[in-house]
């Protein structure tokens, strides 16, 4: 797998404060990769330094194979960035804007039309072409930010929290877009507080908090490295008797509210088995049943030690 | 790479005039402020405006230059917009080069307004065109850069605002736009020397009125030049510090 981006013990820090720790990573070719922390974990300090917009204190990195310290100019050639604030000029039309960027990044001139043609199409701009940034919605001026960011058909793009205070339609299509740069080989970095976002998204998932990362995997593995017990959610046509439970509790660990059962397991098929005859000896019938297997909000809790809670404040907060 | 710099230079210069500069009321008070500035002084002493030209030219530049610029700057900086130009793939030197660049280009069309009605309406002649031009696009560049020092030095547009004015109103009557510099007071005169706008009326009222010899105009565009170099490095020195 050829390496995108390589950082090793890339350190940032502000007035005395670590913003990131001696963060060491690398990203494939092609994947998408997930940075997943809450506010003021170390996830914009991170980007910021990766695309030249601030130098780090200590440790380097490359990206694209040119290291940031030495050929930032030939880095942001080759990169897209989507900030966390729709940043276009409120002055100029969604065109115009296109335009400038498609300049600045050296898009050559018979190239340009075509490009913010093919865009605007991509994105569902056509008939906001003329209109100034300025004057449209949020999940709009989102999508025109993208575009900006893709003008120059850049290897790796980066996103800074790409779906923050969008309505669900559009950050629907958002993540759509993620999908297809993948399939297009284009390197995605992608941070987030939104741990269903990363976990949808992602080939692989960073999780940062307090300037360090905790682990880096896929999100199938750290659900895994977690907690290898499944669990089994039954909804039963009456609450059970004692004797039920019992029988019950020799299954896996039994967890009991009203007609509602959930029992830790061991090996799925077998246990939905042993419940079955279970429940069909104790004239007990099973109006629903599910597996639930550990998710990355539980790993992710695990392994930071803060209350995924804290993540969903700030969502709410965000939105609002 | 050169030609890359110096497009991205060009670009950042056409964006800031489409976006800012050029809008319809920017342009109205960039044909009032020359036409109500010399229509006030043409009020009070008709037959001295042709001497006072140069300094209402000058006058015309100060604020032509200074007063958008320094809002443009930290307007960007506020919106996050200066940051999507740190994003390209192009120095802070060209970015930095781009701004003043558009602060200079308002101011040309200010004093060049003032130009016109001075030449048209209080017949005032130009003795020497050729070297009036390069000392007014060197005084529009100086001050440009000062505007742009300014701004890179504060946060708010406001504080923008008022610091330019620490600057613009000594200059304005210490520079000999409207008192000769060798009629002040000794330490006034010595301030005078270390504003920048002193040379510039100094350039512009000799081309004008063609009273002065070659070497004391170098002198006048040689330290125009300094202050324009210094200014650019503080500039972008500032600047620079500001993405740390």
């Amino acid at each position: 797998m050829e390496k995108v981006i390589a950082a090793w013990n890339l350190t940032k820090e502000y007035d005395g404060l670590l913003a990131v720790d001696h963060v060491s990573f690398e990203v494939n070719r092609g994947e998408v990769f997930g940075f997943l922390g809450p506010n003021g974990a170390g996830k914009t300090s991170t980007i910021r330094m990766l695309v030249g917009l601030t130098e780090p204190s200590e440790g380097s990195a490359s990206v694209a194979g040119y290291d940031i310290r030495k050929e930032i100019v030939e880095v942001k050639r080759r990169v897209g960035v989507v900030p966390e604030t729709s940043n276009l000029y409120d002055e100029l039309s969604v065109w115009d804007n296109l335009l400038f960027s498609s300049r600045l990044y050296h898009v050559p001139k018979r190239e340009r039309a075509y490009r913010i043609h093919n865009l605007l199409e991509t994105f569902n701009l056509e008939d906001r072409r003329n209109t100034k940034f300025g004057k449209l919605s949020k999940g709009l001026k989102r999508r025109v930010v993208i575009a900006a960011a893709l003008v120059h058909q850049p290897e790796i793009v980066f996103m800074d929290e790409p779906t923050s205070g969008l309505d669900v339609v559009s950050a629907r299509s958002l993540r759509r877009l993620v999908g297809e740069l993948r399939a297009e080989d284009t390197t995605v970095f992608l941070t987030t507080h939104y741990i269903e976002e990363a976990d949808q998204l992602s080939d692989r998932v960073a999780i940062i908090v307090k300037g360090k990362i905790v682990t880096i995997d896929s999100p199938e593995k750290i659900k895994q490295s977690i907690r290898g017990v499944p669990v089994i959610d039954v909804l039963l046509s009456h609450e059970p008797e004692e004797s039920t439970v019992k029988e019950l509790e020799a299954v896996g660990a039994v967890e009991r509210q009203g007609r509602r059962v959930r029992i830790e397991v061991e090996e799925v098929t077998e246990a939905i088995e042993s419940l079955i005859r279970i429940a069909t000896r104790s004239g007990i019938l099973i109006e629903d049943i599910a597996t639930i297997r550990p998710n990355l909000e539980e790993a992710f809790v695990n392994l930071t030690g803060v209350s995924s809670d804290v993540m969903k404040t700030e969502k709410e907060g965000r939105r609002s | 790479m050169l030609m890359e710099e110096l497009r991205g230079v060009y670009y950042i210069l056409l964006k800031d005039l489409k976006a800012y500069y050029f809008k319809p009321p920017n342009i109205s008070w960039g044909i009032l402020f020359p036409l109500v500035l010399a229509l006030a002084f043409s009020l009070r002493n008709p037959a001295g405006l042709t001497e006072l030209a140069p300094g209402l030219i000058a006058m015309a530049a100060v604020f032509g230059t200074t007063s958008m610029e320094a809002i443009v700057i930290t307007f960007e900086r506020r919106t996050g917009a200066l940051e999507r130009l740190f994003l390209a793939p192009i120095s802070m030197k060209s970015i930095l080069a781009g701004k003043i660049l558009g602060g200079a280009v308002f101011g040309a069309m200010i004093s060049g307004v003032m130009t016109v009605i001075s030449m048209i309406v209080f017949k005032m002649r130009i003795q020497s065109p050729i070297w009036f031009s390069i000392s007014l696009a060197l005084t529009l560049l100086t001050l440009s850069s000062l505007g742009s020092l300014v701004a890179v030095s504060v946060k708010e547009v406001f504080e923008a605002q008022t610091l330019s004015n620490y600057f613009r109103f000594p200059m304005i009557f210490l520079c000999g736009v409207f008192i000769p510099v060798e009629t002040m007071p000794l330490p006034l005169q010595a301030i005078a020397y270390l504003l920048p706008l002193t040379y510039s009326v100094d350039a512009l009222k000799n081309t004008i009125l063609g009273t002065t010899n070659l070497s004391v105009l170098m002198l006048d565009i040689f330290i125009l030049c300094g202050f324009l170099i210094t200014l650019f490095v503080f500039s972008h020195k500032l600047l620079k510090r500001s993405v740390k």
